[in-house]
């Protein structure tokens, strides 16, 4: 059996996802190119296939013209993973969709506000079907590693749809809340070790929420902890755009 | 009738985002050359109005995903700039290793994986995991041990967690500090030991002066702190680098471009190590003899060269911060620093891996940020990458457009353009 061909694309982006993906000990990288064969990686390789098994897409569509790119991406691709929380849920660029357009424009380019073609920024899924995703900003390397695997061995994803809070519980943290800071994590989604909380942060979001997230729940803990309106929406909208039960 | 050349290389690959070139020669005539960055804008100056100092690190590291910490520092820095704060030695220490770990992730990745295969006619580091395995392995140790420090320092390199205007919110345990200085060793040893690897290099013969623009801090290769040195006229103070960038929009390309006292400058390792080559540790300086590396070169291509040299400052760097923690009262503590916020204008410049970094905020008395301006190394870079193509063109006319795109795109990449950071914002396209 030939090894499945795997791709990487990106739009309106930091590529810190591709960089993650690569961010490998030698023996793990050998390993992985074992059982799939990387035939398009912009940012890495020189090299152009035409169809791909697996294609991952970071980044999220910020312009019109960028539509068709994206639809030919998935036209010659088996399978499209989201890949990273702009790709999955519009990201950080996300966060000028609470701004008027005249107004982001006219502040980055005041004298030539319509000189570059821009749009609400959305994820891919907007546009295209999205047969899995790998959330995070970043990407977190090992899950990276992980879906890949089983998606090569035709198996699910295996993305936790579970809050932080467990892995948090797991880690035996104490609460942020307790230490004075705010945190997403009841209503977001795990897989990322509770790295944030777990390293002096809090969870800002950047893996979007559980199915079906007790955003109440959420305010209500917020509350209790003196936050205001104002303060809980510029949590949310970090990362939380996606999420019209929030806004 | 002469010869047409028409190219268009549309996303230039192995670089960081999205560039196109353009080149257009009729009967040997340059007709357009043009170097345009078509990376979609991502408004971050717009995004990060409104919102709170806590959070100006976070938001603004996701401008970049190479060069994050880089953004996280010049933040910190902006917004200590505006609120009259000093960084305590521990807290100094943990950034300088920080921005190391960065260092290794992205001058690795730039020597190895983006530049190095057009030297041994491959199109990427792939075909190189068979036929050059040992030198593939020895990239990923080195760019291994800056994703380890990064994870160490802060939580994790891409966009770490623990950068915070209050301090590092995380401290490394006595442990870590011993295994970075191993790590750094061991870095600075396969370095020396595979300095040939970039000593037999054929790097075109290319030279074009230009102004270099870096940090400068006399004492030390300034990375994170100092003023601004200018090859053409000298120091100024970093509160004047709006006078030492000047900024402007052109179409077809997101973008904007900068210029000092000629219509271009450079800036990124070679600048650094042209300005401030003096104050290189002295292992790096002897790596540099061993390259053939001497200020002031004006070989754009041996930015490269010029990066190769800095890792082994950086090595050296993190061992001397690490000892100075080590012989800190152990375990650190995380520090409590009480940042009051001052309406007011605060500016960060800081060396990322690219080039000067700037970013500038205006706060109100609360602590929300006004307005912003981020000045990006590509984008001053960018006029200079055009000139020099100009300046190269005529010099290699008479080679065939696969020969000219190739050595366009070197050219290029040798610059590290990082696009990503298209806060306000690469394809060749030849046209005989």
């Amino acid at each position: 059996m030939s090894k499945p061909t795997v791709a990487f694309f990106d739009f309106a982006s930091c590529e810190g996802c591709q960089l993650s993906a690569i961010n490998l000990a030698p023996q793990q990288l050998l390993e992985l190119l074992e059982v799939i064969d990387i035939v398009e990686f912009r940012e890495a390789l020189s090299e152009k296939a035409y169809h791909y098994d697996i294609t991952l897409i970071e980044g999220s569509i910020t312009r019109k013209s960028d539509i068709p790119r994206l639809q030919d991406i998935r036209n010659r691709s088996d399978l499209v993973v989201a890949f990273g929380a702009c790709a999955h849920i519009g990201g950080i660029n996300a966060l000028k969709n609470f701004q008027r357009p005249e107004e982001y424009k006219k502040a980055v380019y005041p004298d030539t506000p319509d000189l570059f073609e821009t749009d609400i920024a959305r994820s891919i899924d907007a546009f295209i079907k999205v047969d899995a995703f790998i959330p995070g900003c970043p990407i977190d390397t090992d899950e990276f590693v992980r879906v890949v695997k089983n998606i090569v061995l035709g198996k699910n994803p295996d993305i936790p749809d579970y809050p932080v809070c467990v892995e948090c519980k797991q880690r035996e943290n104490v609460c942020v809340y307790e230490l004075g800071l705010t945190c997403l994590g009841p209503v977001i989604r795990a897989g990322c070790g509770a790295r944030c909380p777990s390293n002096g942060g809090y969870c800002y979001g950047c893996r979007g929420t559980i199915p079906e997230p007790n955003i109440y729940g959420q305010k209500d803990v917020m509350r209790q902890y003196h936050l205001t309106h104002d303060q809980m929406m510029d949590q949310f909208k970090l990362f939380l755009n996606h999420n019209k039960e929030v806004f | 009738m002469g010869r047409i050349i028409n190219l268009d290389i549309r996303h230039i690959t192995r670089i960081e985002g999205h560039g196109n070139i353009r080149l257009n020669v009729r009967d040997g005539k340059i007709e357009a050359c043009h170097f345009d960055i078509v990376e979609a804008p991502r408004f971050f100056e717009a995004m990060i109005r409104g919102r709170h100092f806590d959070e100006a690190a976070l938001i603004t590291s996701r401008i970049c995903g190479i060069c994050s910490v880089g953004h996280q520092l010049a933040s910190l820095a902006a917004t200590e700039d505006a609120f009259g704060l000093s960084l305590s030695t521990q807290e100094k220490c943990l950034r300088r290793l920080l921005n190391a770990g960065e260092y290794f992730e992205s001058h690795t990745l730039h020597i190895y994986f983006l530049a190095i295969p057009d030297f041994v006619g491959a199109k990427s580091v792939l075909p190189l995991v068979k036929t050059h395995r040992d030198v593939v392995v020895h990239a990923l140790k080195l760019k291994k041990y800056g994703h380890d420090i990064g994870d160490i320092i802060g939580g994790r390199l891409v966009h770490p967690m623990a950068s915070n205007v209050q301090a590092m919110t995380k401290t490394p345990t006595e442990k870590e500090l011993f295994s970075i200085i191993g790590w750094m060793q061991e870095a600075k040893m396969e370095l020396m030991l595979n300095v040939t690897t970039l000593a037999n290099l054929s790097l075109p013969d290319f030279n074009r002066d230009t102004e270099y623009i870096s940090l400068y801090k006399p004492g030390t290769y300034a990375l994170l702190e100092g003023d601004i040195f200018s090859s053409d006229t000298g120091v100024a103070s970093y509160k004047s680098y709006r006078e030492l960038t000047q900024e402007y929009a052109i179409p077809n390309s997101t973008a904007k471009r900068c210029k000092h006292t000629r219509d271009s400058f450079m800036v990124g390792a070679l600048a650094r190590f042209n300005n401030n080559y003096q104050w290189l540790s002295d292992n790096a300086k002897s790596v540099a003899e061993r390259l053939n590396l001497t200020p002031k070169c004006t070989n754009p291509y041996k930015n490269t060269l010029a990066q190769y040299v800095e890792l082994i400052h950086l090595a050296d760097d993190a061992i001397d911060a690490a000892q100075t923690l080590i012989a800190m009262a152990q375990p650190l503590k995380v520090e409590e620093r009480i940042v009051s916020p001052v309406a007011g204008i605060g500016i960060g410049s800081i060396e990322v891996p690219r080039g000067i970094l700037y970013h500038e905020y205006a706060y109100n008395e609360k602590g929300f940020i006004k307005t912003a301006n981020c000045v990006i190394p590509t984008g001053q870079n960018g006029q200079n990458i055009e000139n020099d193509m100009r300046a190269l063109v005529p010099q290699i006319v008479d080679k065939t457009d696969e020969e000219i795109t190739l050595m366009l795109e070197m050219l290029v990449r040798a610059y590290d353009p990082c696009i990503s950071c298209s806060t306000h914002l690469l394809d060749v396209e030849i046209i005989r």
